[in-house]
């Protein structure tokens, strides 16, 4: 087991109300080469797991271990190597990229914060191996993101995520604000990083056909509980909760027989 | 009353229906700043909805999608139109700023994306609901009547109570049926949605879409429902048009264009979405990114992205042009070296 939650609860202050609990007791393990997906409505907690994956806020209560570092109370070396070994992708890669560093330095930030490599020239291959890798040009190396489209720009935030050789990646809706004929790149790329690089991607993503696609192992999140959790198989053709039941009868399927035969079949669930 | 629409047969006749908005060469330039210069974002585009027609407008960001709808009812102001649009009998573009001021929301209404943003939330529900009918010089206590009524409709719980409730004390879910009723109240004959379920998580979007289903149905309302969601598109739409790069690539019934895409744009998009129902293969990924409108390469838009593309494509721009039931711009259809 690679980093391991266990029974995490967070509260957000919400004054001059009581602090809002956003996360009940959530325990969830993430293995070597495994893609996890965390699904759930807007308010199930998804977020808040992956920032407190990525230590970017503490839970109150619980613990969080990653490779034998206690990610809560890490400082010194251990925080260092948690912070170089867990990196991440966000959702808008119009906001998640400085528009005044050229691809090279965002790329190669990593690099220099981490002192992997010690010289420019050294980096610079390595930025130019890892765009080859994603799927963009080491020409454009030089330039800034504004000319690039959102695709692309995806492409930039994962290779900078990818370049210092992380084992867990976590993406916070990663293709959500992408369009249609795009996100098929960027999935079909996650995928493939996964498969080559050994390396664990924690989802998050409310789309549960693309979380389908890409995760082995799902976790179902509602109100902030884990209501679900188990194997892509499990949980999509054999769900327990009906929680889980329901939203994946919600799921639109692009396939007008099928989509509409779904929801003749739901809507008279619904009036019995 | 809760059905769904059987989807005709392919055997089966397709009904005629009586044209409600005809739209003929329309063009939308935006201005380049204050340079004087502008950009063409909608590029001749001709569809027609005919009463109680749920049309789907499909496309990706910057295909031009918004921009035609929004033309329908001239709401960009700095937008430069031309071509015609045809409801009832009247063409929309020529009508002056006060006669078009009183078709909207009386005979076409619109919903957008995002509730919060469209709400006011210094103003009830009931009053928000009800102001469509007071600008038209409807009296208090009758717009409140008729508010309310359609707020019922809509399947807002306790609505007598709620008239008087501000929309932060609304769920997302919420908020769109008030907005919906917003658009109903004036009793349009076309509702344009653009994107109206793209906010909202999976189980509220399903019930919207329910409920415009039914809405539609009982008032025998044209709906022209913008999205890029083609799981949406096939369970509410009876026709999509999809929309690449400013001009209609496609447009058809939903069953045939969604059985047989036409267009590899078309094509690709459909394979590229992942489904729920379905084995799990290398998804399909059209190369490359739509064109900027300023960037638009020669010949058919979509031509650098296309693997079916030949010689022809790079020079000559496909013409919309029937084939069966449907619409397609695409060289592939005269054949190659044609």
């Amino acid at each position: 087991m690679l980093m391991s939650i266990d029974s995490i609860s967070k509260s957000y202050n919400a004054f001059p109300n009581p602090p809002a609990k956003v996360l009940h007791d959530v325990t969830l393990n993430v293995d070597t080469g495994e893609a996890i997906g965390l699904v759930g409505e807007s308010g199930s907690g998804k977020s808040t797991i992956a920032k407190c994956m990525l230590a970017l806020i503490k839970p109150e209560e619980g613990a969080i271990t990653y490779d034998g570092i206690d990610v809560i109370h890490a400082r010194g070396e251990d925080l260092r190597r948690f912070r170089r070994e867990v990196q991440m992708v966000f959702q808008d890669p119009y906001g998640s990229l400085n528009p005044r560093m050229t691809v090279e330095e965002l790329i190669g930030e990593g690099l220099l914060i981490h002192k992997l490599e010690p010289t420019a020239a050294a980096r610079r291959a390595r930025v130019a191996e890892m765009m080859e890798m994603v799927g963009l040009n080491p020409n454009d190396m030089d330039r800034y993101t504004r000319s690039f489209s959102g695709g692309q720009r995806q492409r930039i935030a994962i290779a900078r995520a990818l370049v210092i050789r992380p084992r867990i990646l976590v993406c916070d809706e990663p293709v959500a604000a992408l369009d249609v004929s795009v996100q098929a790149q960027v999935i079909n790329l996650l995928q493939d990083m996964q498969k080559k690089l050994n390396l664990a991607i924690v989802f998050v993503a409310h789309d549960l056909a693309v979380v389908r696609h890409l995760c082995e192992k799902i976790v179902v999140l509602h109100k902030g509980k884990v209501v679900e959790q188990g194997t892509r198989e499990q949980i999509f053709d054999n769900p327990q909760m009906p929680y889980t039941q329901s939203l994946l009868a919600a799921v639109p399927v692009p396939d007008p027989v099928v989509g509409r035969a779904r929801r003749a079949a739901r809507r008279l669930e619904t009036a019995n | 009353m809760k059905t769904v629409h059987p989807l005709p047969d392919a055997a089966s006749v397709v009904p005629v229906r009586q044209p409600l908005i005809s739209v003929d060469k329309l063009t939308v330039d935006m201005p380049l700043g204050r340079s004087g210069s502008s950009v063409r974002i909608v590029d001749g585009v001709d569809f027609t909805i005919g009463v109680g027609e749920r049309v789907a407008l499909v496309g990706e960001s910057g295909s031009g999608k918004s921009l035609t709808a929004r033309a329908l009812m001239r709401l960009d102001r700095l937008a430069k139109l031309s071509g015609r649009v045809d409801f009832d009998g009247t063409d929309l573009l020529k009508l002056s700023d006060r006669d078009m001021g009183k078709l909207r929301g009386s005979s076409i209404a619109m919903v957008f994306q995002d509730p919060m943003s469209f709400l006011d939330p210094l103003m009830t529900i009931g009053d928000q609901v009800a102001e469509t009918l007071r600008i038209r010089g409807i009296g208090k206590a009758e717009a409140r009547k008729r508010a309310l009524a359609v707020l019922d409709e809509l399947g807002v719980d306790r609505a007598a109570e709620r008239l008087d409730a501000y929309p932060h004390e609304f769920s997302g879910g919420m908020r769109q049926r008030v907005v919906l009723a917003m658009a109903l109240v004036g009793e349009p004959r076309l509702l344009i949605a653009d994107e109206p379920t793209t906010a909202l998580d999976v189980r509220v979007q399903d019930q919207v879409l329910d409920l415009l289903d039914d809405v539609s149905t009982r008032r025998g309302l044209a709906v022209l429902f913008i999205t890029h969601d083609l799981g949406v598109v096939a369970g509410f739409a009876e026709r999509v048009m999809v929309m690449y790069s400013g001009r209609i690539v496609e447009d058809g019934e939903v069953a045939s264009v969604f059985a047989k895409p036409s267009h590899p744009y078309t094509q690709g998009l459909i394979k590229a979405v992942p489904r729920i129902d379905q084995d799990l293969n290398t998804l399909y990924a059209i190369p490359g990114a739509p064109p900027p409108p300023l960037a638009r390469p020669s010949g058919c838009p979509f031509h650098p992205r296309c693997d079916q593309r030949f010689d022809r494509c790079g020079v000559d721009l496909p013409a919309l042009q029937p084939v069966g039931m449907s619409r397609v711009a695409c060289h592939l259809l005269d054949g190659k070296g044609a």
